[in-house]
């Protein structure tokens, strides 16, 4: 049958998952060897890569500023993450930027009354956008990819065709301020920019919010729609939510983009991509079900941290394009590897690992459509 | 209501709509006071059809089995500036150029293909990087235009025979090829066995890295004739004229709107090539109609999701009947099995 058996086994007793049979340590060790906990690592290793090229950059300020220019694409990443770990994809989140940097920059105006309404109203705009794609994909089973690259043309086409293509209007600085304002006189850190804040409480949510049903649902639609639709889940509404939230990221980090950059409608352009490449980087798994919310802003941050690094050490910046091109290939290719290895408890003999003998494939075991 | 009727092939409605945009955009040109039919227009179409086609073709092959190419683009733009560089003006150099470019297109998609098959990177990722890879080399090698096309060279594009010109004969001609390929040879069923379902095409006896490589490596070498022919258009080589024109994310999106499943395993040239048409009759008509460049977008982006949600739907419907009487290609398929 065309339905993906997926690794259930008909449950001979388990005592516990394999992953909790070791202790603290051991745990931690596993959690690192897999793809999603890999990250952290490599995060660590080209931050410690970029400091010794430049001593510079470990001053908690810099670090700082690092992080508060960061913030932007891990918020996005946060959200692509979940739209990914369902099985789709959000190409439109660039242009979702734009259209709020837009509306920013042109209803806010001088007015600093208007502010709280205009945000409002952008939240607002962005959860209309992902309900339209997550609607169009669900309801009208048009694949994201087609629909997410549909609105990201309209909406681009419109917002371009709105203001001409050039940078129009300008916010007043109290809205800049949330993008490129800081906490002063903290102690340890130096200050604490608003945009690193908004990160780690989004970033807070987006765990607890994982561990929901909400979260373990999305995992297992991203798994298997159908295994999920038939056990009972509002498929369509689970990913329309996605969609939202992803729309809703996308327009937190326009937001957060007006305080560093002009009101220009092409200032998310290519911002799909790099979600796209940071949350795979951060070995969650494209076609769904697999993954870790973290993680995914963890590919972020290591992936800002290697443009930083190519920038440190002086690699001329046509070159970035390439290395950027060798390191994700590299990175997937490993952690491709990783999952396999890791959905398997190692030294058991329950289930032959059919990719390591592919002449005897065991009924019942997949290696995954990734 | 049409599906009550008779069972209408995917193909079948793409067909259809490009019938229904034929047939308004010759109504809308009527309107601006032009002739959709005349020898001048057909010509334009047919030319922006070609460039698309030929990437478009190739992304069918890669979709088909399975994966996706981000790369092409970049292989176009990398083909035309080191066909132009090799070709120097020199009419003689222009085989040595031709098969250079192929060739290094062809490694590029062997690559692509190598990376997808063994390391088990998703398509999305591999190209992608394979694109980012080219970019960052262009980049740094080729700043604006770059060699010089000899006039004999620049005679493809010039041209015609009849209304129809060269370039799309040239398409036509891959496109009678790999509709042969996916029809008549092993290697075009393996293909579609591949992408249905990997896992069972391996458990049937199928080596599956064998048409995830070709298909990848026929996808490189389609866009470097595309690079080609647009560097005989252009007569020189230019590092960011695949970017500009968008080709990966348009030749996606024509492979869709042409019925071909984005997961793979369904689908045809014919429909692929309908959907290009459709791209190019609304760019024509857009023209025509001196429609604003960023309305454009809009309306390209509208079409997109409406067409494909025309059939989107049915088609999954449908799926739970595939052991039914088989249609149009299928039937081919299982015939020839």
């Amino acid at each position: 049958m065309s339905t993906p058996v997926t690794t259930s086994t008909p449950a001979p007793a388990r005592t516990a998952i394999p992953a909790h049979q070791r202790g603290l340590g051991g745990r931690l060790l596993a959690a690192v060897l897999t793809p999603g906990g890999a990250v952290f690592v490599l995060a660590a290793v080209l931050l410690v890569a970029t400091i010794q090229a430049n001593p510079n950059f470990g001053d908690p300020g810099v670090i700082m500023l690092f992080l508060g220019r960061t913030a932007p694409i891990a918020i996005a990443a946060i959200g692509q993450y979940y739209v990914i770990v369902s099985g789709e994809f959000d190409l439109s989140m660039g242009a979702v930027i734009g259209t709020q940097v837009v509306l920013a920059g042109n209803m806010i105006g001088e007015d600093p009354d208007k502010v709280v309404p205009v945000t409002v109203l952008m939240l607002l705009v962005g959860a209309a956008v992902g309900f339209a794609n997550g609607v169009l994909t669900t309801l009208l089973k048009v694949p994201s990819f087609i629909v997410t690259l549909g609105m990201m043309l309209a909406l681009g086409g419109l917002v371009s065709y709105l203001t001409g293509g050039a940078a129009t209007g300008n916010p007043v600085d109290e809205f800049r301020e949330i993008g490129r304002g800081r906490f002063e006189n903290v102690p340890v850190l130096e200050f604490l920019p608003y945009p690193l804040i908004i990160l780690v409480v989004l970033a807070i949510a987006a765990t607890l919010l994982m561990r929901r049903p909400f979260g373990r649902n999305l995992l297992a639609v991203g798994d298997n729609p159908e295994s999920a639709e038939r056990s009972g889940t509002s498929v369509w509404w689970l990913k329309t939510r996605a969609f939202m939230i992803s729309s809703l990221a996308a327009s937190v980090s326009g937001i957060l983009l007006v305080g560093y950059a002009g009101v220009h409608p092409s200032v998310g352009d290519g911002y799909e991509f790099t979600a796209i490449t940071a949350v795979v980087l951060g070995g969650v798994l494209l076609g769904g079900g697999r993954g870790w919310v973290l993680s995914a802003a963890a590919g972020a941050i290591a992936l800002e941290l290697l443009f930083t690094l190519l920038t440190v050490k002086e690699v001329e910046s046509t070159w970035r394009d390439t290395v950027q091109g060798v390191i994700i290939i590299v990175a997937v290719a490993v952690a491709a590897r990783g999952w396999q290895a890791g959905r398997r408890p190692r030294g058991s003999a329950r289930r032959a690992p059919s990719t390591r003998i592919p002449t005897t494939p065991t009924p019942g075991t997949t290696n995954g459509d990734n | 209501m049409r599906s009550r009727l008779q069972p209408l092939t995917s193909t079948g409605i793409v067909v259809a709509v490009l019938v229904l945009s034929l047939v308004v955009g010759a109504i809308l040109t009527a309107v601006e006071g032009r002739n959709f039919l005349s020898s001048g227009n057909i010509d334009a179409v047919l030319t922006g059809c070609s460039i698309l086609g030929l990437i478009a073709i190739g992304q069918t092959l890669v979709i088909l089995v399975g994966s996706l190419d981000l790369s092409v683009p970049f292989v176009v733009s990398l083909t035309s500036v080191v066909a132009a560089g090799q070709m120097a003006g020199e009419p003689a150099n222009v085989v040595p150029a031709v098969l250079l470019a192929l060739g290094i297109a062809a490694v590029i998609g062997l690559a692509n293909g190598l990376v997808v098959s063994f390391l088990k990177v998703h398509g999305f990722i591999a190209t992608l990087g394979m694109g980012l890879i080219i970019s960052g080399y262009l980049g740094s090698n080729y700043q604006g235009s770059h060699g010089l096309a000899p006039r004999s060279f620049r005679l493809i594009d010039a041209t015609q025979i009849g209304p129809v010109p060269l370039t799309f004969l040239i398409m036509l001609g891959c496109a009678l090829l790999a509709i042969v390929m996916l029809r008549r040879t092993r290697l075009g069923h393996h293909l579609y066995a591949v992408g249905g379902s990997p896992e069972v095409a391996r458990l049937s006896g199928i080596r599956t890295s064998v048409p995830v490589i070709a298909a990848h490596v026929l996808c490189s070498v389609l866009a470097a004739v595309a690079g080609l022919l647009l560097l005989s258009r252009l007569s020189v080589g230019s590092p960011t004229i695949g970017s500009q024109g968008d080709y990966d994310l348009m030749s996606i999106a024509a492979v869709v709107l042409g019925g071909t499943l984005l997961a793979g395993g369904k689908g045809n040239i014919v429909g692929t090539l309908a959907g290009v048409a459709i791209f190019a009759v609304l760019d024509n008509v857009m023209g025509v109609m001196q429609v604003n460049p960023f309305l454009k977008d809009v309306i390209r982006g509208l079409v997109i999701v409406a067409a494909v949600a025309v059939y989107a739907g049915r088609e999954i419907d449908r799926r739970p009947a595939r052991f039914d009487r088989p249609t149009g290609l299928d039937a081919v398929l299982q015939e020839t099995k």
